[in-house]
Protein backbone atom coordinates (compact mmCIF):
# COMPACT_ATOMS: atom_id res chain seq x y z
CA UNK A 1 0.00 0.00 0.00
CA UNK A 2 1.17 3.61 -1.07
CA UNK A 3 0.82 6.07 1.94
CA UNK A 4 0.08 9.84 1.02
CA UNK A 5 1.95 12.67 2.89
CA UNK A 6 -0.86 13.14 5.42
CA UNK A 7 -1.05 9.44 6.34
CA UNK A 8 0.72 8.03 9.37
CA UNK A 9 0.11 4.37 9.10
CA UNK A 10 0.23 3.95 13.19
CA UNK A 11 0.46 0.83 14.83
CA UNK A 12 -1.01 1.54 18.16
CA UNK A 13 0.34 -1.47 19.99
CA UNK A 14 3.44 0.76 20.42
CA UNK A 15 1.99 3.14 22.43
CA UNK A 16 1.29 2.97 26.20
CA UNK A 17 -1.54 5.32 26.57
CA UNK A 18 -1.54 5.50 30.38
CA UNK A 19 1.38 7.28 30.23
CA UNK A 20 1.72 10.84 30.24
CA UNK A 21 3.19 13.08 27.08
CA UNK A 22 6.30 14.83 27.82
CA UNK A 23 6.50 16.11 24.23
CA UNK A 24 4.83 16.94 21.43
CA UNK A 25 4.90 18.27 18.00
CA UNK A 26 1.81 19.39 15.71
CA UNK A 27 2.27 20.23 12.08
CA UNK A 28 5.71 21.18 12.00
CA UNK A 29 6.78 22.59 9.03
CA UNK A 30 10.89 23.81 8.00
CA UNK A 31 12.60 24.59 5.16
CA UNK A 32 15.96 25.92 4.15
CA UNK A 33 15.75 28.18 1.33
CA UNK A 34 14.35 26.46 -1.80
CA UNK A 35 14.26 23.03 0.38
CA UNK A 36 11.41 21.85 2.40
CA UNK A 37 12.85 19.53 5.29
CA UNK A 38 10.12 18.81 7.00
CA UNK A 39 6.56 19.07 5.93
CA UNK A 40 4.44 18.19 8.88
CA UNK A 41 5.63 16.40 11.60
CA UNK A 42 3.25 15.44 14.35
CA UNK A 43 4.77 13.26 17.31
CA UNK A 44 3.99 12.21 20.68
CA UNK A 45 6.75 11.52 23.02
CA UNK A 46 5.43 9.77 26.07
CA UNK A 47 7.01 9.31 29.57
CA UNK A 48 10.23 6.94 30.09
CA UNK A 49 9.40 5.95 26.32
CA UNK A 50 12.50 5.64 23.77
CA UNK A 51 11.25 6.80 21.02
CA UNK A 52 13.57 6.11 17.61
CA UNK A 53 13.41 8.56 14.65
CA UNK A 54 14.21 6.47 11.93
CA UNK A 55 14.81 7.77 8.36
CA UNK A 56 17.69 8.17 5.54
CA UNK A 57 20.17 10.91 6.00
CA UNK A 58 18.94 14.57 5.40
CA UNK A 59 15.76 14.19 5.89
CA UNK A 60 15.36 16.61 9.10
CA UNK A 61 15.74 13.98 11.72
CA UNK A 62 18.34 16.37 13.46
CA UNK A 63 16.31 19.61 12.38
CA UNK A 64 13.33 18.25 14.28
CA UNK A 65 15.14 17.59 18.12
CA UNK A 66 17.29 20.89 17.38
CA UNK A 67 13.60 22.77 17.10
CA UNK A 68 12.70 21.30 20.24
CA UNK A 69 15.31 22.77 22.39
CA UNK A 70 15.02 25.78 20.14
CA UNK A 71 17.80 25.85 18.32
CA UNK A 72 16.36 25.99 15.19
CA UNK A 73 13.04 28.18 14.55
CA UNK A 74 10.14 25.94 12.06
CA UNK A 75 8.51 28.00 10.16
CA UNK A 76 5.03 26.63 11.81
CA UNK A 77 3.98 24.30 13.88
CA UNK A 78 4.05 24.00 17.19
CA UNK A 79 6.17 22.32 19.94
CA UNK A 80 5.57 21.55 23.28
CA UNK A 81 7.89 20.31 25.70
CA UNK A 82 6.83 19.50 29.59
CA UNK A 83 4.15 21.38 29.11
CA UNK A 84 5.38 24.48 27.27
CA UNK A 85 5.15 25.89 24.12
CA UNK A 86 8.80 25.89 23.21
CA UNK A 87 8.23 29.26 21.04
CA UNK A 88 6.41 31.06 22.78
CA UNK A 89 9.07 31.24 25.62
CA UNK A 90 11.00 33.81 26.65
CA UNK A 91 15.14 33.78 26.61
CA UNK A 92 15.64 32.73 30.82
CA UNK A 93 12.09 30.64 30.07
CA UNK A 94 13.52 28.81 27.34
CA UNK A 95 17.21 28.06 29.55
CA UNK A 96 15.19 26.53 32.36
CA UNK A 97 13.32 24.62 30.07
CA UNK A 98 16.91 23.24 28.60
CA UNK A 99 18.16 22.46 31.82
CA UNK A 100 15.63 19.76 31.73
CA UNK A 101 16.41 17.97 28.36
CA UNK A 102 19.20 16.46 27.64
CA UNK A 103 20.97 16.77 24.09
CA UNK A 104 23.64 14.45 22.96
CA UNK A 105 25.33 15.77 19.90
CA UNK A 106 26.19 13.59 16.60
CA UNK A 107 29.83 14.94 16.99
CA UNK A 108 29.78 15.05 20.82
CA UNK A 109 30.40 18.87 20.86
CA UNK A 110 32.91 18.52 23.96
CA UNK A 111 34.26 22.02 24.32
CA UNK A 112 38.14 20.82 23.47
CA UNK A 113 40.42 23.55 25.25
CA UNK A 114 38.82 22.28 29.00
CA UNK A 115 39.59 19.28 30.23
CA UNK A 116 36.82 16.64 30.50
CA UNK A 117 36.72 17.36 34.45
CA UNK A 118 36.07 20.87 33.23
CA UNK A 119 33.59 19.91 30.65
CA UNK A 120 31.53 18.73 33.09
CA UNK A 121 32.08 21.25 35.53
CA UNK A 122 31.28 23.76 33.01
CA UNK A 123 27.67 23.84 33.33
CA UNK A 124 26.77 22.93 36.80
CA UNK A 125 29.06 25.91 37.31
CA UNK A 126 27.17 27.98 34.96
CA UNK A 127 23.67 26.84 35.65
CA UNK A 128 23.51 25.63 39.10
CA UNK A 129 26.27 27.79 40.42
CA UNK A 130 27.75 25.07 42.30
CA UNK A 131 31.73 26.05 43.10
CA UNK A 132 31.73 23.64 46.29
CA UNK A 133 34.94 21.58 44.90
CA UNK A 134 33.75 18.42 47.15
CA UNK A 135 30.12 18.62 45.57
CA UNK A 136 31.52 19.22 42.37
CA UNK A 137 34.12 16.27 42.30
CA UNK A 138 31.28 14.42 43.24
CA UNK A 139 28.84 14.97 40.77
CA UNK A 140 31.49 14.95 37.79
CA UNK A 141 32.50 11.55 39.40
CA UNK A 142 29.05 10.24 39.44
CA UNK A 143 28.32 10.99 36.29
CA UNK A 144 31.91 9.77 34.85
CA UNK A 145 31.46 6.86 36.60
CA UNK A 146 27.36 6.22 35.00
CA UNK A 147 29.53 6.15 31.45
CA UNK A 148 32.27 4.12 32.58
CA UNK A 149 35.15 7.01 32.05
CA UNK A 150 35.90 7.94 35.13
CA UNK A 151 39.91 7.50 34.29
CA UNK A 152 39.69 9.47 31.67
CA UNK A 153 38.84 12.63 34.17
CA UNK A 154 42.26 14.81 33.29
CA UNK A 155 42.89 14.04 29.83
CA UNK A 156 41.61 16.42 27.14
CA UNK A 157 39.14 15.85 24.38
CA UNK A 158 41.37 15.27 21.41
CA UNK A 159 43.05 11.90 23.34
CA UNK A 160 39.93 10.14 23.58
CA UNK A 161 38.31 7.71 20.78
CA UNK A 162 34.83 8.70 18.84
CA UNK A 163 33.39 6.34 21.08
CA UNK A 164 34.48 7.33 24.63
CA UNK A 165 33.84 11.55 23.34
CA UNK A 166 30.34 9.87 22.80
CA UNK A 167 30.05 8.76 26.57
CA UNK A 168 31.47 11.83 27.87
CA UNK A 169 29.18 14.48 25.77
CA UNK A 170 26.22 11.68 27.51
CA UNK A 171 27.65 11.91 30.91
CA UNK A 172 28.18 15.94 30.57
CA UNK A 173 24.11 16.31 29.58
CA UNK A 174 23.32 13.76 32.60
CA UNK A 175 25.48 16.02 35.23
CA UNK A 176 22.46 18.34 35.14
CA UNK A 177 19.91 15.24 35.65
CA UNK A 178 17.49 15.92 32.66
CA UNK A 179 13.87 14.63 32.33
CA UNK A 180 14.09 14.40 28.28
CA UNK A 181 17.34 12.95 26.50
CA UNK A 182 17.45 13.76 23.02
CA UNK A 183 20.41 11.37 21.29
CA UNK A 184 21.31 12.58 17.51
CA UNK A 185 23.04 9.85 15.52
CA UNK A 186 24.21 8.18 18.97
CA UNK A 187 26.26 5.24 16.77
CA UNK A 188 27.19 7.07 13.61
CA UNK A 189 30.91 6.40 12.88
CA UNK A 190 31.68 4.18 15.82
CA UNK A 191 31.96 0.06 15.14
CA UNK A 192 29.40 -2.52 15.76
CA UNK A 193 31.25 -3.18 19.42
CA UNK A 194 31.37 0.64 20.42
CA UNK A 195 27.61 0.93 19.25
CA UNK A 196 26.18 -2.06 20.71
CA UNK A 197 28.06 -0.08 24.14
CA UNK A 198 26.49 3.13 23.25
CA UNK A 199 22.94 1.75 22.94
CA UNK A 200 23.31 -0.54 26.45
CA UNK A 201 24.34 3.20 27.96
CA UNK A 202 21.55 4.49 26.74
CA UNK A 203 19.01 2.17 28.54
CA UNK A 204 20.95 1.92 31.40
CA UNK A 205 20.25 6.04 31.11
CA UNK A 206 16.59 5.48 30.85
CA UNK A 207 16.89 2.81 33.85
CA UNK A 208 18.68 5.14 36.19
CA UNK A 209 17.28 8.64 35.36
CA UNK A 210 13.74 7.70 34.29
CA UNK A 211 14.16 9.71 31.03
CA UNK A 212 12.15 9.80 28.31
CA UNK A 213 14.05 9.86 24.78
CA UNK A 214 14.33 10.88 21.31
CA UNK A 215 16.85 8.75 19.61
CA UNK A 216 18.03 10.36 16.23
CA UNK A 217 19.08 7.09 13.84
CA UNK A 218 19.83 5.76 10.58
CA UNK A 219 21.61 2.68 12.39
CA UNK A 220 18.48 -0.08 12.61
CA UNK A 221 20.49 -2.45 14.79
CA UNK A 222 20.95 0.56 17.46
CA UNK A 223 16.94 1.22 16.50
CA UNK A 224 16.10 -2.47 17.59
CA UNK A 225 18.43 -2.38 20.74
CA UNK A 226 17.37 0.96 22.21
CA UNK A 227 13.34 1.72 20.95
CA UNK A 228 10.36 1.03 22.84
CA UNK A 229 8.45 2.64 19.48
CA UNK A 230 9.62 4.04 15.98
CA UNK A 231 8.50 6.53 13.22
CA UNK A 232 9.97 6.66 10.82
CA UNK A 233 11.04 10.23 9.01
CA UNK A 234 10.19 9.91 4.99
CA UNK A 235 9.76 12.87 3.03
CA UNK A 236 9.25 15.25 5.79
CA UNK A 237 6.45 13.66 7.63
CA UNK A 238 6.57 10.37 9.53
CA UNK A 239 5.00 8.30 7.64
CA UNK A 240 5.29 4.94 9.65
CA UNK A 241 5.18 3.89 13.48
CA UNK A 242 5.53 1.36 15.00
CA UNK A 243 7.36 -1.22 17.16
CA UNK A 244 10.78 -2.60 15.01
CA UNK A 245 8.86 -6.01 14.91
CA UNK A 246 6.04 -4.45 13.28
CA UNK A 247 8.01 -2.53 11.27
CA UNK A 248 10.05 -5.26 10.17
CA UNK A 249 6.90 -6.29 8.57
CA UNK A 250 6.28 -2.77 6.57
CA UNK A 251 6.04 -2.61 2.33
CA UNK A 252 6.69 1.41 2.57
CA UNK A 253 9.38 1.21 -0.33
CA UNK A 254 11.15 3.64 1.41
CA UNK A 255 11.74 1.70 4.85
CA UNK A 256 11.84 -1.36 3.50
CA UNK A 257 15.38 -1.32 2.86
CA UNK A 258 16.25 -0.58 6.23
CA UNK A 259 14.79 -4.22 7.41
CA UNK A 260 16.95 -5.33 4.67
CA UNK A 261 20.48 -4.95 5.24
CA UNK B 1 20.53 40.03 -4.85
CA UNK B 2 24.35 41.01 -3.59
CA UNK B 3 22.97 44.36 -2.21
CA UNK B 4 19.92 42.62 -0.34
CA UNK B 5 21.96 40.14 1.43
CA UNK B 6 24.81 43.11 1.67
CA UNK B 7 22.24 45.16 3.22
CA UNK B 8 20.78 42.29 5.18
CA UNK B 9 24.60 41.70 6.66
CA UNK B 10 24.80 45.49 7.58
CA UNK B 11 21.44 44.57 9.74
CA UNK B 12 23.00 41.74 11.58
CA UNK B 13 26.26 43.53 12.33
CA UNK B 14 23.99 46.06 13.89
CA UNK B 15 22.18 43.72 15.93
CA UNK B 16 24.94 41.91 16.86
CA UNK B 17 26.89 44.78 17.88
CA UNK B 18 23.70 46.08 20.13
CA UNK B 19 23.71 42.75 21.57
CA UNK B 20 27.12 42.94 22.50
CA UNK B 21 26.58 46.24 24.20
CA UNK B 22 23.28 45.25 26.40
CA UNK B 23 24.43 41.93 27.40
CA UNK B 24 27.53 44.04 28.62
CA UNK B 25 25.21 45.43 31.27
CA UNK B 26 22.77 42.68 32.26
CA UNK B 27 23.96 39.52 34.46
CA UNK B 28 25.48 36.92 34.14
CA UNK B 29 28.83 39.10 34.41
CA UNK B 30 31.67 37.52 33.23
CA UNK B 31 34.02 38.85 35.41
CA UNK B 32 36.64 36.00 35.35
CA UNK B 33 36.05 35.09 32.23
CA UNK B 34 37.03 38.80 31.24
CA UNK B 35 40.05 38.36 33.23
CA UNK B 36 41.84 35.08 31.63
CA UNK B 37 41.13 36.72 27.86
CA UNK B 38 42.81 40.22 29.23
CA UNK B 39 45.33 38.35 30.16
CA UNK B 40 45.14 35.99 26.49
CA UNK B 41 45.39 39.41 24.94
CA UNK B 42 48.17 41.04 26.45
CA UNK B 43 50.09 37.49 26.46
CA UNK B 44 49.61 36.86 22.65
CA UNK B 45 50.51 40.12 21.38
CA UNK B 46 53.30 41.32 23.80
CA UNK B 47 56.27 39.93 21.95
CA UNK B 48 55.67 41.14 18.44
CA UNK B 49 54.79 44.66 19.80
CA UNK B 50 57.64 45.12 21.24
CA UNK B 51 59.43 43.93 18.45
CA UNK B 52 57.38 45.93 15.79
CA UNK B 53 57.23 49.33 17.99
CA UNK B 54 61.16 49.29 18.45
CA UNK B 55 62.29 48.68 15.21
CA UNK B 56 59.41 51.53 14.44
CA UNK B 57 61.00 53.93 16.92
CA UNK B 58 64.04 53.22 15.58
CA UNK B 59 63.75 53.64 11.75
CA UNK B 60 61.39 56.31 12.43
CA UNK B 61 64.10 58.13 13.99
CA UNK B 62 66.78 57.22 11.13
CA UNK B 63 64.76 58.62 8.55
CA UNK B 64 63.52 61.76 9.90
CA UNK B 65 66.90 62.68 11.10
CA UNK B 66 68.70 63.71 8.08
CA UNK B 67 65.65 66.12 6.89
CA UNK B 68 65.96 67.49 9.69
CA UNK B 69 69.70 67.95 10.05
CA UNK B 70 70.02 69.77 6.73
CA UNK B 71 67.41 72.56 8.42
CA UNK B 72 69.61 72.60 11.62
CA UNK B 73 67.29 71.30 13.66
CA UNK B 74 67.91 67.70 15.01
CA UNK B 75 67.20 69.04 18.23
CA UNK B 76 63.45 68.77 17.43
CA UNK B 77 63.91 65.05 16.95
CA UNK B 78 62.60 63.76 19.82
CA UNK B 79 59.64 66.44 20.03
CA UNK B 80 58.56 65.30 16.09
CA UNK B 81 58.97 61.90 16.96
CA UNK B 82 56.78 61.75 20.42
CA UNK B 83 54.30 63.40 18.02
CA UNK B 84 54.34 60.92 15.76
CA UNK B 85 54.47 57.50 17.84
CA UNK B 86 51.77 58.85 20.58
CA UNK B 87 49.13 60.72 17.85
CA UNK B 88 49.41 57.44 14.93
CA UNK B 89 52.24 55.34 14.89
CA UNK B 90 51.74 53.26 18.76
CA UNK B 91 47.87 53.22 17.94
CA UNK B 92 48.42 52.04 14.17
CA UNK B 93 51.21 49.68 15.15
CA UNK B 94 49.25 48.33 17.98
CA UNK B 95 45.93 48.43 16.01
CA UNK B 96 47.23 46.43 13.19
CA UNK B 97 49.42 43.76 15.30
CA UNK B 98 45.94 43.11 17.35
CA UNK B 99 43.94 43.10 14.18
CA UNK B 100 46.10 40.02 12.64
CA UNK B 101 46.85 37.96 16.01
CA UNK B 102 44.09 38.56 17.49
CA UNK B 103 41.15 38.75 15.29
CA UNK B 104 42.50 35.85 13.46
CA UNK B 105 42.71 34.09 16.42
CA UNK B 106 39.32 35.08 17.92
CA UNK B 107 37.22 34.08 14.59
CA UNK B 108 39.29 30.75 14.40
CA UNK B 109 38.30 29.94 17.97
CA UNK B 110 34.92 30.57 17.52
CA UNK B 111 34.44 29.53 14.22
CA UNK B 112 36.19 25.70 15.09
CA UNK B 113 33.71 26.36 18.35
CA UNK B 114 30.94 27.01 15.71
CA UNK B 115 31.53 24.31 13.68
CA UNK B 116 32.13 21.55 15.83
CA UNK B 117 28.68 22.09 17.87
CA UNK B 118 30.44 23.17 20.99
CA UNK B 119 28.36 26.65 20.47
CA UNK B 120 25.03 24.64 20.00
CA UNK B 121 26.06 22.58 23.05
CA UNK B 122 26.55 25.38 25.60
CA UNK B 123 23.33 26.86 23.92
CA UNK B 124 21.38 24.01 24.37
CA UNK B 125 22.77 23.41 28.12
CA UNK B 126 21.51 26.46 29.19
CA UNK B 127 24.49 28.34 29.81
CA UNK B 128 24.55 31.21 27.37
CA UNK B 129 27.36 30.99 25.57
CA UNK B 130 27.20 34.80 24.08
CA UNK B 131 28.13 36.62 27.38
CA UNK B 132 30.70 33.99 28.17
CA UNK B 133 32.33 33.70 24.48
CA UNK B 134 31.50 37.04 22.98
CA UNK B 135 31.18 39.55 25.52
CA UNK B 136 33.84 38.45 27.41
CA UNK B 137 36.46 38.91 24.43
CA UNK B 138 35.08 42.07 22.99
CA UNK B 139 35.67 43.54 26.65
CA UNK B 140 38.82 42.58 27.07
CA UNK B 141 40.08 43.55 23.48
CA UNK B 142 38.58 46.82 23.99
CA UNK B 143 40.25 46.94 27.57
CA UNK B 144 43.43 45.69 26.36
CA UNK B 145 44.35 48.10 23.60
CA UNK B 146 44.84 51.36 25.34
CA UNK B 147 47.49 49.61 27.60
CA UNK B 148 49.05 47.52 24.54
CA UNK B 149 49.40 51.22 22.95
CA UNK B 150 50.79 52.87 26.23
CA UNK B 151 53.48 50.24 26.18
CA UNK B 152 54.03 50.23 22.18
CA UNK B 153 54.55 54.08 22.55
CA UNK B 154 57.00 53.73 25.98
CA UNK B 155 59.21 50.70 23.66
CA UNK B 156 59.32 52.69 20.38
CA UNK B 157 59.99 55.86 21.82
CA UNK B 158 62.89 53.91 24.06
CA UNK B 159 63.93 52.67 20.64
CA UNK B 160 63.94 56.37 18.69
CA UNK B 161 66.57 57.20 21.92
CA UNK B 162 68.76 54.34 21.31
CA UNK B 163 68.82 56.08 17.33
CA UNK B 164 69.32 59.37 18.84
CA UNK B 165 71.96 58.22 20.99
CA UNK B 166 74.02 56.87 18.40
CA UNK B 167 74.68 59.61 16.37
CA UNK B 168 74.59 62.18 19.16
CA UNK B 169 75.57 61.14 22.75
CA UNK B 170 72.01 62.54 24.84
CA UNK B 171 71.12 61.61 27.74
CA UNK B 172 67.72 59.76 28.92
CA UNK B 173 66.58 62.56 31.29
CA UNK B 174 66.89 65.27 28.08
CA UNK B 175 65.44 63.18 25.36
CA UNK B 176 62.71 61.97 27.74
CA UNK B 177 61.63 65.39 29.05
CA UNK B 178 61.57 66.90 25.13
CA UNK B 179 59.03 64.41 24.86
CA UNK B 180 56.64 65.51 27.75
CA UNK B 181 56.88 68.80 27.06
CA UNK B 182 55.44 68.27 23.29
CA UNK B 183 52.79 65.18 23.79
CA UNK B 184 49.37 66.69 24.95
CA UNK B 185 46.94 65.40 27.01
CA UNK B 186 44.49 65.57 24.33
CA UNK B 187 47.45 63.63 22.17
CA UNK B 188 47.84 61.17 25.16
CA UNK B 189 43.34 60.69 25.60
CA UNK B 190 42.82 60.68 22.34
CA UNK B 191 45.17 57.88 21.51
CA UNK B 192 43.73 55.97 24.08
CA UNK B 193 40.42 56.45 23.23
CA UNK B 194 40.64 55.75 19.38
CA UNK B 195 42.57 52.26 20.43
CA UNK B 196 39.73 51.20 22.32
CA UNK B 197 37.70 51.64 19.84
CA UNK B 198 40.30 49.90 17.68
CA UNK B 199 40.07 46.95 20.37
CA UNK B 200 36.16 46.92 20.73
CA UNK B 201 36.14 46.69 16.59
CA UNK B 202 38.73 43.75 16.60
CA UNK B 203 36.71 42.10 19.00
CA UNK B 204 33.55 42.27 17.41
CA UNK B 205 34.45 41.58 14.39
CA UNK B 206 36.70 38.31 15.24
CA UNK B 207 33.29 37.21 16.96
CA UNK B 208 30.68 38.17 14.67
CA UNK B 209 33.44 36.38 11.63
CA UNK B 210 33.78 33.54 14.42
CA UNK B 211 29.87 32.76 15.67
CA UNK B 212 28.48 33.44 12.04
CA UNK B 213 30.89 30.78 10.69
CA UNK B 214 29.87 28.63 7.87
CA UNK B 215 30.58 24.62 8.51
CA UNK B 216 33.21 23.04 7.59
CA UNK B 217 37.04 23.73 7.38
CA UNK B 218 36.71 26.29 5.09
CA UNK B 219 34.32 27.94 7.04
CA UNK B 220 36.75 28.00 9.85
CA UNK B 221 39.57 29.40 7.35
CA UNK B 222 37.28 31.99 5.97
CA UNK B 223 35.88 32.99 9.64
CA UNK B 224 39.72 33.47 10.51
CA UNK B 225 40.39 35.63 6.94
CA UNK B 226 37.78 37.96 6.72
CA UNK B 227 37.95 39.08 10.33
CA UNK B 228 41.68 40.10 9.95
CA UNK B 229 40.87 41.64 6.39
CA UNK B 230 37.47 43.28 7.75
CA UNK B 231 39.77 44.74 11.60
CA UNK B 232 42.29 45.83 9.68
CA UNK B 233 40.23 47.99 7.21
CA UNK B 234 38.12 49.20 10.57
CA UNK B 235 41.27 50.13 12.13
CA UNK B 236 42.26 52.75 9.24
CA UNK B 237 38.62 54.22 8.75
CA UNK B 238 38.78 54.24 12.51
CA UNK B 239 42.09 56.09 12.67
CA UNK B 240 40.56 58.53 10.05
CA UNK B 241 37.36 59.57 11.45
CA UNK B 242 39.54 60.47 15.18
CA UNK B 243 41.91 62.69 13.43
CA UNK B 244 38.48 64.39 11.73
CA UNK B 245 37.08 64.22 15.15
CA UNK B 246 40.07 64.69 17.29
CA UNK B 247 41.15 68.42 15.41
CA UNK B 248 38.51 70.02 16.35
CA UNK B 249 39.63 69.89 20.20
CA UNK B 250 43.37 71.15 18.77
Amino acid sequence: MRVTENDIVRKTSAVNHDRQVVASIRDLHKSFGERDVLKGVNLDLYESENLVILGRSGTGKSVLIKCMVGLIKPDSGTINVLGKDVFKLNAKELNQLRLQIGFSFQGSALYDSMTIRENLEFPLKRNLGVYDKNKLKDLVSEALDDVGLLHTINQMPAELSGGMKKRVGIARTLILKPKIMLYDEPTAGLDPITSMEINDLILSVREKYKTSSIIITHDISSAKHTSDRIVALIGGVNRVEGTFEELKETTEPELEPFFKY
Amino acid sequence: MKLRRFLQQIAEIYQFVTRVVKNFFLPPYEGREILRQCFFVGNRSLFLITFTAFIAGVVFTRQSRPSLASFGAESWLPSLVSQAVVRSLGPLITGLICAGKLGSNIGAELGSMQVSEQIDAMEVSGTRPFSYLVVSRVTATTLMLPLLVIYADVVALLGSFMMVNFFNSSSFSLFFNEVATNVTYVDVFSSLIKSAFFGFAIGIVGSYAGYHSEKGTTGVGKAANTAVVVAMIMIFVIDLLSLQFINLFR
